[in-house]
């Protein structure tokens, strides 16, 4: 087993993603199970090799920075779950002093 | 005929000559619709009404003769993780359950320009994650040729209705064969572009660096006519190439004199079904009884494209899915708990479905520190070898044909709970997005009633010569615009 059940509470902390117990323990047998499958990568060399992030060789892509006209604020909070009349509204972040 | 069957540019010619309007042609897709969907179920969201006026508008643009395209007054669906604006965009996904964007997708605001109309959004498997559309958060699409089996996926949705014949052209997305796989599973054409060729603005991410949009058609002409359209640099996608877009519907000349049609063996080896061999082969006889010339080359490495696809894939789609969190748009958990993290984690499990969550959680194990070079970094370099591989076959040939799946459609529920039995269905896909060729799916014959996709791969931005060959051989052997034995819903 190269994947503890801590390895994939570890990880899912990382992704924020709460997991039941049913769900860790499914992640811990099928992760195990597709990296066991993922061995077979290790059959080829390469060494050497550079590797392809993006087929087309595209570095960096410059334009001019115009301000551009922004969304209006009531389209942008339009689809917010949670929201004032200007602002996204969360649980609270900061601690009061 | 009835209006439903048409093709685009069938349907092009009638409402130029005034024989029909695009209000008729518009309601008689939505009286299909209406006729065929509950059996189908192809569609997360019938945009009737909206679909309705711009059917009004385009009668009035053919009325005027003024900015007449050949898409003008056309119903064209558009898979639900393409963002239309002011029209539900899911992405399958309960947790954009109720996300309108604020913004139409470059691809949507090009064919709104070209005067089509967006008939609805098509049904896939959750973030276009899965090879049957039985992924969906919300329900699985039938295959229209028998209801009992799956329409492919992810674009599972835009294959079945062009098929069904509840539009006329649709949008699909190609991450791993996520367009061609339905195609050829629902009888239809769908091309996956060369990588850049069409601007992914607007498409919701799965892997960016493998994801392209394209077209899902009836025939190769209509094929060739919408990405026309869609193909072009868009300053919204940095990743999009600036070139001149080719007239493509040039290429669709029936003459395949001279060519060298490359067969690589590995696509034919254990694993694809006899009988689908047998009809790609015959389909390449076919092409060299006009006039083309058979080579057999070799891409050794094809066969690690898979394992190399479910690192790359899921790191990319663990870090695009970061965004779902609860605040500015989609699902929040009720109540929502005191913690911000809390919040986002709880929203994330209660939003996503499986296959989501479990290739954010691969995804994010490959990606996370000590564990970056032995997975990602490696799959990337095996990228490479695969790229030289198709590199060097087309030394001696000008287009790749193979099988676009092992297997015709299979039966819902069949492989849901095998996963790597599922991601099989993709093993002659997944290398062509690895290496970022275009390659075209095309019906080649059937199996059982059920239709066989053959897959034209073409060296990078070669559209032309894919759609060239695609349309010799569709005129050849009749096989465009085929029609499913759907019967209609008793009344």
């Amino acid at each position: 087993m190269r994947l503890s059940r801590e390895d994939v509470l570890h990880v899912a902390w990382l992704a924020r993603l709460e997991l039941d117990d049913a769900e860790v323990e499914r992640f811990t047998w099928e992760l195990n199970q597709i990296l066991e499958h993922m061995e077979k990568l290790k059959e080829l060399d390469v060494t050497d090799v550079e590797p392809t992030s993006h087929v087309i060789p595209i570095t960096n892509v410059f334009r001019e920075d115009e301000v551009e006209k922004p969304l209006p604020r009531e389209e942008v909070l339009a689809n917010a779950p949670d929201a004032t009349e200007d602002a996204f509204r969360v649980p609270r972040i900061v601690e009061e002093s | 005929m009835e209006l439903w069957q048409l093709t685009i540019s069938e349907a092009h010619k009638l409402l130029v000559k005034g024989d029909i309007s695009s209000v008729e042609l518009t309601k008689a897709v939505l009286e299909r619709i209406s006729q065929v969907e509950e059996l189908v179920k192809a569609f997360i969201t019938v945009a009737e009404d909206i679909a309705l006026e711009e059917a009004k508008a385009a009668d009035e643009r053919l009325k005027r003769k003024e900015n007449v395209t050949i898409l003008t007054g056309i119903p064209i669906a558009v898979k639900d993780n393409i963002c239309t604006k002011g029209i539900l965009t899911t992405a399958g996904s309960r947790i954009l359950h109720n996300f309108k964007p604020p913004y139409d997708a470059t691809v949507v605001e090009r064919l709104k320009v070209a005067g089509a109309v967006i008939i609805g959004k098509t049904n896939l498997d959750e973030f276009a994650m899965g090879s049957s559309t039985e992924n969906s958060g919300f329900f699985p699409t039938r295959n229209p040729w028998d209801l009992t089996r799956v329409p492919g996926g992810s674009s599972g949705g835009s294959a079945a209705a062009v098929s069904a014949g509840e539009c006329l052209g649709a949008l699909g997305s190609d991450t791993g064969g996520s367009i061609r796989q339905p195609a050829a599973f629902c009888g239809v054409v769908g091309l996956k572009p060369t990588y850049g060729v069409v601007s992914r603005y607007g498409l919701i991410a799965f892997a960016s660096s493998l994801d392209q949009i394209g077209p899902i058609t009836k025939d190769v002409m209509d094929c060739a006519i919408m990405l026309q359209f869609i193909a072009g640099h868009d300053t919204k996608d940095s990743t999009s190439i600036n070139m001149a877009v080719p007239n493509y519907l040039d290429a669709l000349v029936p003459d395949v004199r001279g060519l060298r049609i490359g067969i690589p063996k590995e696509f034919f080896a254990q694993g694809v079904d006899e009988r689908v061999a047998d009809a790609v082969l015959k389909g390449i006889e076919l092409l060299t009884e006009m006039g083309a010339e058979a080579v057999e080359v070799s891409t050794p490495t094809a066969e690690y494209a898979l394992a190399a696809y479910y690192i790359i894939a899921p790191a990319e789609a663990s870090s695009n899915l970061a965004r779902y969190d609860g605040v500015q748009y989609g699902y929040r958990c009720e109540p929502t708990p005191n913690d911000i993290v809390a919040m986002y984690s709880r929203v994330r499990k209660e939003g996503f479905g499986r296959e989501v969550k479990h290739r954010i959680m691969l995804g994010t194990y490959a990606l996370s520190a000590g564990y970056y070079e032995a997975f990602y970094l490696r799959a990337q370099k095996v990228r490479t070898l695969i790229r030289r591989d198709f590199e060097r076959a087309f030394e001696a040939c000008d287009v790749l044909i193979t099988p676009t799946s092992p297997t015709v459609a299979f039966k819902l529920g069949e492989k849901v709970d095998d996963p790597l039995q599922m991601k099989l269905s993709d093993v002659c896909t997944i290398p062509v997005n690895m290496a970022g060729l275009p390659g075209i799916s095309i019906p080649c014959g059937f199996q059982d009633g059920m239709p066989i996709g053959m897959q034209i791969i073409g060296r990078l931005l070669d559209e032309p010569t894919v759609l060239r060959v695609a349309y010799a051989y569709e005129q050849a052997s009749g096989l465009r615009n085929l029609q499913p034995p759907l019967k209609t819903a008793a009344v």
